[in-house]
């Protein structure tokens, strides 16, 4: 052996090499430390908040076991509860910390999930896209540092997390809400966040583009979370498809198992790996798939500005389109359990006589109030579009063009605005497909897409806020997104907790009628309509008056 | 002559930064304007003011006879802009934005664009992403010279390029001042400055420092001679607006300020002049000048600066 060492003199040069490629990985992961170091604990503290604070409100809100009990029935027994929430754990003795694994866990982990894949993403493509990474590479930084970095990052971060979770839950002293069960509960928040931050060190790889690599991961969280739903209503194990389907399985304050736990560290292990082997077939800067030629003229409708407009929005509003088609089949396929659920008397006196409406009319009610959220995603993207254009200096190039700065934020807001309306129609026509297919009753198509377009008016007047933003206070367009995520805790927690009506009325989307559970009324939608047409006119002025912001 | 640009006690301030401070501009239609500053000095926020994406907070500005602000998108058919950095939409092809850019500002000339093409050597079926900085410079000079406007704003158009596409951007430059057309062009490039501009404006910390043609802006500084003498020189060092005298034997190196050029030379003739040199000052030298005030006073590291400033325009002439 030792000739053999000593023969072969390349062999700890090449060693060498191998190792080099986490050379620098350390002053990384503190750089990126300090660049995240508002983010980062304003993420920590947002979610740590929100869970602590909404568990500390539970002794209050069901103050007996009888109240508990009933609550038990309604997210235990109702399909629309279940998708939204949970299997049902620990329902048949539901103490705080079982209405905690069930009511908030699967909800709050989308948050951690969203948060990993922005830092990874942020941290490897993006940096690799606006050739900051290149600055780095030069230096004496590894092959293969920015991707461990990264992955370093948000791993220390998602730990973070998870031990905060767990001492702020063990800390409230709640009955039943015990410590064993808190590590449980922050260990499974912490690894849907290392499940999704390996999801995004892979999408990473695929595209040259931080934007769709963060996109596809993001909309894996949205299939993770469907997904689940959809196994949870049927009871089946379609729910162990989903690393969300694995945090609820854990059942913490129920069964406290870990084993899922390890199940999602296993599949996070195999995602990194495969991202290492990904980033060595491919090229710095480049994407998988290689970068192809195209048209060297432009079409004529290119040249008009609102063909310009739709050409740059093009992709989103197809991937989009897709998307929403397939969440909204899906989500009506699953019509034929309810009917099941039906026919169990007791649930169905207990439903209708809370809302008049049969139990797939509620759940329908609800699946669209969900999906109308998830297509003003898509509208406040596409209105937001023109801050990106001005921040990347692009816009600048074409306002020094004929094209008037009114127009030319017109045609995105044209964008944001029928495109909404039209994600509203494919969800609608998927949900409406799915559930008459799954009813057999083909009435459900028109009285589903109807209720789902009744949303149109909420979604705009969110949109247009993002507009009025960018024309008054571009610094703060992040207000329309603070809008969509009330409007999704109001959705999604309104009818758990006992909000108070103000409260509800603030997010547009309570002045929609819930259709086809409730009747239709246009006041509403008259007014919420007029509002909107008012923030994009003070955007539209607003964005005439300011300075462009120029790199 | 009508006046395409004309710029009045121009302030902007971003918070407490003030970018302009006073400036005044005035470009003639038809001539070909050098603007030159270092990084920083206000030119680009000047040219954003111009194009209506900024406001002023003060002073008068009229471009083309009408309001940048106000008048915007109607100057902006007769004008095309080139920024220093241009940003490209990745998903569009080269082809693609230059004929959406030109389309936005009212059409282009097809021949010209295929012309421009070979001559810049661009190849328009690439994604915007997949090309480098010079080739994106070149997407957006073929979309403006591919234009038929009066008006040509050029943000340091050339960064990126390589010494064969200069030579090709200074040729178009040339036709466009043969046509008629007015050029407001940035740039920290002096040779290209000195090969294209009939006039100069140097700008430093949002002032205009001196505005002037090369021939007037050389006056202002000196001049180096050199000669080769019969006798010694002596007593040069005296005379009113020399500087710098080296005496060697019969050899003799001096500075002169333009206007005392002639007692100088005359002062020389004395000696008997063998073979005499002169050099016009370069605008190295003139921007040296105005730049290097502030480091005067700076005694201990004045030189180093200077050294540096000389190296950075220097390397950007090169390029």
């Amino acid at each position: 052996m030792t000739t053999i060492t000593a023969t072969k003199a390349p062999a700890p040069a090449h060693r060498a090499a191998g190792g080099n490629a986490l050379t620098g990985t350390g002053t990384l992961v503190r750089f990126n430390l300090r660049r995240d170091r508002i983010r980062i604990p304003a993420w920590l503290a947002g979610i740590t908040l929100v869970q602590v604070g909404g568990a500390a409100s539970y002794p209050g809100l069901y103050p007996t076991e009888a109240d508990r009990l009933q609550q038990a029935t309604i997210v235990g027994d109702n399909p629309a509860m279940k998708a939204m929430t949970g299997p049902g754990h620990g329902i048949e003795n539901y103490t705080y910390g079982a209405m905690m694994t069930n009511e908030y866990l699967g909800f709050m982990v989308i948050f951690v999930a969203l948060m990993s894949v922005f830092m990874v993403v942020r941290h490897t493509r993006t940096e690799e896209e606006t050739g900051r990474a290149e600055l780095l590479r030069a230096s004496v930084i590894g092959r293969r540092a920015h991707l461990t970095a990264a992955l370093a990052t948000a791993a220390l971060t998602n730990l973070a997390l998870g031990l905060l979770i767990a001492a702020g839950m063990g800390g409230l002293g709640i009955e039943s809400v015990d410590w064993p069960g808190s590590f449980v509960f922050g260990a499974a928040f912490a690894v849907v966040g290392l499940v999704f931050a390996g999801i995004a060190a892979v999408t990473a790889q695929f595209t040259e583009y931080g934007r769709a690599a963060s996109g596809m991961a993001g909309a894996l969280i949205g299939v993770a979370y469907l997904v689940r739903a959809i196994g949870d209503v049927g009871d089946n194990a379609l729910s162990w498809l989903s690393p969300i389907g694995w945090a609820q399985a854990s059942a913490p304050y129920v069964d406290d198992n870990w084993w899922p736990i390890g199940l999602a560290l296993v599949v996070t292990a195999a995602l990194v790996t495969a991202a290492f082997a990904l980033s060595g077939r491919r090229d710095f800067g480049a994407g998988l798939r290689a970068a192809r030629t195209s048209a060297p003229a432009a079409s004529a409708s290119l040249g008009t500005p609102q063909g310009f407009a739709w050409r740059l929005q093009r992709s989103g509003v197809i991937w989009w389109g897709v998307a929403m088609f397939l969440f909204g089949l899906s989500y009506g396929s699953a019509v034929e359990v309810i009917e099941d659920y039906a026919g169990n008397t007791a649930i169905r006196e207990l439903t209708e006589s809370i809302g008049g409406a049969t139990l797939t009319e509620s759940w329908l009610s609800m699946v669209i109030s969900l999906l109308a959220i998830i297509c003003t995603i898509f509208a406040t993207i596409a209105a937001l579009r023109p801050r990106r254009e001005e921040t990347s200096g692009r816009a600048e190039t074409v306002l020094a063009t004929a094209l008037s700065r009114t127009r030319w934020v017109a045609t995105h807001v044209v964008i944001a605005m029928a495109g909404g309306l039209g994600m509203l129609l494919v969800a609608g026509i998927g949900l409406g497909l799915g559930a008459a297919a799954g009813s057999g009753d083909a009435g459900f198509f028109w009285e589903v897409l109807g209720a789902a377009l009744a949303y149109a008016p909420a979604l705009w007047v969110t949109a247009a806020l993002a507009v009025a933003a960018f024309g008054i206070v571009p610094r703060a367009t992040g207000l329309a997104w603070a809008l969509v995520g009330y409007a999704i805790f109001v959705v999604y927690l309104g009818g758990l907790l006992d909000l108070p009506g103000w409260m509800l009325d603030l997010s547009p989307y309570t002045h929609i009628p819930r259709m086809p559970a409730d009747e239709f009324t246009a006041i509403p939608l008259v007014i919420l309509t007029v509002i909107a047409a008012g923030l994009v006119a003070i955007g539209l002025l607003g964005f005439r008056r300011r300075d462009l912001e120029a790199t | 002559m009508a006046t395409a640009v004309s710029v009045s006690g121009l302030v902007k301030r971003y918070g407490r930064t003030v970018a302009l401070d006073g400036l005044d501009l005035r470009v003639e239609a038809g001539e070909v304007h050098g603007f030159l500053g270092p990084n920083g000095a206000g030119k680009t926020t000047t040219i954003r003011i111009l194009l209506g994406l900024l406001r002023a907070d003060r002073g008068q500005v009229s471009l083309l006879g009408g309001d940048p602000w106000s008048d915007a998108v109607d100057l902006h058919r007769r004008l095309a802009y080139v920024p220093g950095d241009v940003n490209l939409w990745p998903n569009l092809t080269g082809g693609e934005a230059i004929d959406l850019l030109a389309r936005l500002r009212g059409g282009l000339d097809k021949r010209r664009r295929a012309e421009l093409l070979e001559r810049f050597d661009l190849d328009p079926t690439k994604k915007g992403r997949a090309y480098s900085k010079g080739n994106r410079q070149k997407v957006a000079l073929i979309a403006a010279l591919a234009s038929d406007v009066e008006l040509l704003l050029l943000d340091e158009p050339t960064a990126g390029l390589d010494p064969l596409m200069e030579v090709v951007f200074q040729d178009y430059i040339k036709h466009a001042k043969a046509a008629g057309k007015t050029v407001l062009l940035s740039s920290h490039i002096l040779a290209q400055v000195e090969k294209l501009c009939d006039k100069i404006s140097i700008i430093r910390l949002g002032k205009v420092v001196q505005s002037g043609t090369l021939v007037e802006l050389r006056h202002l500084t000196r001049t180096t001679i050199e000669a080769n003498t019969t006798q010694a020189v002596t007593g040069l060092d005296g005379l009113p607006g020399v500087h710098d005298v080296e005496a060697e034997d019969h050899r003799v190196r001096f500075a002169v300020d333009g206007e005392h050029l002639d007692g100088a030379v005359r002062a020389l003739s004395q000696f008997g002049i063998r073979s005499l040199t002169s050099q016009p000052p370069t605008l190295e030298e003139l921007m040296l000048r105005h730049y290097g005030d502030d480091l005067r006073g700076d005694d201990l590291r004045s030189d180093d600066l200077r050294g540096d400033e000389v190296r950075a325009d220097g390397g950007a002439g090169v390029h």
